[in-house]
């Protein structure tokens, strides 16, 4: 099969843009993408986005006179950017085509998230606040893996210190962990600085066939979209009754070996990651599921700094979703934008020292997750 | 049905799952699979596990422990009970399904991994009930 080059990544930064368009932001992406790539002729366009209505790809394309070839908008949840970015690089593996666009949107309506995967009889019971959910499985990973609440705050800390260098983030300053938890309690034991806020942006990758890649290219290795086997009752999936989960593999994780498989990789072989940390928990599951530690080494891990900037495996350098919010569409795109950034040396004060392999993770509704894998040559 | 001690009748929020009757006692209702062996909550035509179709109507047991809890603080979209409300998941008794569920009890702090508890109907709105668990005296 074909390899696949990433030939270009832009970005529009995340956070709030009131009187900007979802178009707008994508547009920007889009542009800067196409122009580092060196403007190819895009054969097809795959949009991730879950708020963004009936072809939302389509206005972006045509906002810039780039229409024609097959549009497809794609939600897959927090995993829309990841779902595109498979269809597309399938699609070119496949020998389809040669150059494919992949870009993701979204323009969040603030406060809780409100999905229409919930019947109006579930949110009239009061059994579809989302942040509860996060909130029960935020304590049974602390009943389970020795986790506490300082630890929680601990992670906060780790990737707002990260996000003061990411000038696309959010929320740019650093925090404390008495600061952490003196926010109000939202769900305990979650406090308020322990959630990501929904939010806006977009971010665009230019995938090319590759049947050799140069030095200093960057491969997109592996990317793997995942859905939940049943039976979990606090899984994404989000069910309203489960069985003994202890035998059911979480998506994350199907979608972590399947992705090291395809890039012949394991999870020491990774130089930085960016993951899921829709809460401060969120990270640390994700952190066992993707093999970064093993099953309630969490504490002891983040204890010892190495998944912090300057440790052995930074997570979240950009500073997570806890920094810069999470545009669902956009989302998992933000984080290839990153690893491709840390690849080629271009993350500044963020810069994983000789980053050669990185690691993107999403999960969230459907449930849908995913694992990109990118290596420079 | 109608409440004794209230003018208005009772409904219940999801009548298919959730059934309250006229003796003032609730149930939930959910489905056994034979082949599979495994409950499931609220009844499907087919096994969520496993896609088998020999399902069989089966109502839950009332009691069970409780598996995990929080509390909601803020109303979230589309729910306008009282705040805050307690929320969780129940193991219950028999089935060993884990339920997601209000929970009577909304101080975190009095709630214990394990504790004992029982099934009640929750007014969520006017006229109209949810299930709900409240820790068994």
């Amino acid at each position: 099969m074909t390899p696949v080059e990433i030939a270009g990544v832009g970005i529009h930064p995340f956070g709030r843009f009131d009187g900007t368009s979802v178009t707008q932001m994508g547009v920007v992406a889009v542009r800067a993408a196409l122009r580092e790539a060196g403007d190819p002729t895009i054969e097809a366009a795959f949009c991730g986005t879950a708020y963004s209505g009936v072809a939302a790809g389509h206005k972006v394309m045509g906002a810039i006179a780039c229409t024609g070839m097959p549009i497809v908008d794609i939600e897959a949840g927090c995993a829309s950017g990841a779902a595109a970015l498979q269809l597309a690089a399938g699609a070119i593996r496949a020998g389809q085509y040669e150059s494919v666009l992949v870009f993701g949107i979204e323009k969040m309506p603030k406060g809780i998230i409100r999905s229409s995967f919930f019947e109006p009889w579930r949110e009239q019971a009061g059994l579809a606040a989302t942040p509860s959910y996060f909130a029960l499985r935020a304590q049974r990973l602390m009943r389970e893996r020795g986790i506490t609440k300082e630890d929680l705050a601990e992670l906060v800390v780790k990737n707002r210190a990260h996000g003061v260098h990411n000038p696309n983030a959010m929320f740019r300053t650093a925090v404390r962990s008495d600061e952490v938890l003196a926010s109000r309690v939202v769900c305990e034991p979650l406090h308020l600085w322990m959630l990501c806020s929904p939010n806006e942006g977009a971010a665009a990758v230019v995938l090319r066939a590759a049947p050799r890649l140069g030095t200093g290219s960057v491969e997109l290795a592996a990317a793997c979209l995942r859905s939940h086997l049943p039976g979990s009752v606090l899984g994404e999936a989000t069910p309203l009754a489960g069985i003994d989960d202890a035998a059911i593999t979480a998506p994350s994780a199907l979608a972590a070996s399947q992705a090291y498989e395809q890039a012949g990789l394991g999870p020491d072989d990774v130089d930085v990651v960016e993951c899921q940390d829709t809460d401060a928990a969120r990270e640390l599951l994700a952190w066992e599921e993707l093999g970064l530690c093993r099953p309630g080494d969490q504490a002891a891990a983040l204890r010892s700094g190495e998944h912090h900037l300057g440790g052995r495996q930074p997570v979240n350098p950009s500073g997570g979703l806890l920094s810069k919010g999470e545009p669902l569409g956009a989302s998992a795109l933000g984080q290839v934008v990153e690893l491709v950034h840390q690849l080629r040396g271009e993350a500044g004060a963020r810069q994983v020292g000789l980053a050669r392999v990185g690691l993107a993770h999403t999960v969230g509704r459907g449930a849908n997750a995913s694992v990109t894998i990118v290596r420079r040559h | 049905m109608t409440d004794p001690h209230h003018a208005e009748p009772m409904t219940s929020i999801q009548p298919d799952g959730f059934e309250l009757r006229v003796d003032g006692s609730c149930v939930l209702v959910g489905g056994f699979c034979a082949s599979s062996g495994l409950y499931h909550f609220p009844l499907q035509d087919c096994c969520p596990y496993t896609g088998a179709f020999d399902i069989e109507r089966a109502e839950l047991a009332t009691t069970g422990s409780l598996w995990g809890w929080t509390t909601v603080t803020t109303a979230p979209p589309g729910y306008e009970g009282p705040v805050p409300y307690g929320f969780g998941v129940v193991e219950l008794d028999g089935s060993a399904l884990r339920v997601i569920t209000r929970l009577t009890e909304s101080d975190p702090a009095r709630l214990a991994f394990g504790a004992r508890m029982r099934l009640v109907a929750d007014v969520v709105a006017p006229g109209v009930a949810a299930w709900a668990f409240e820790v068994a005296r």
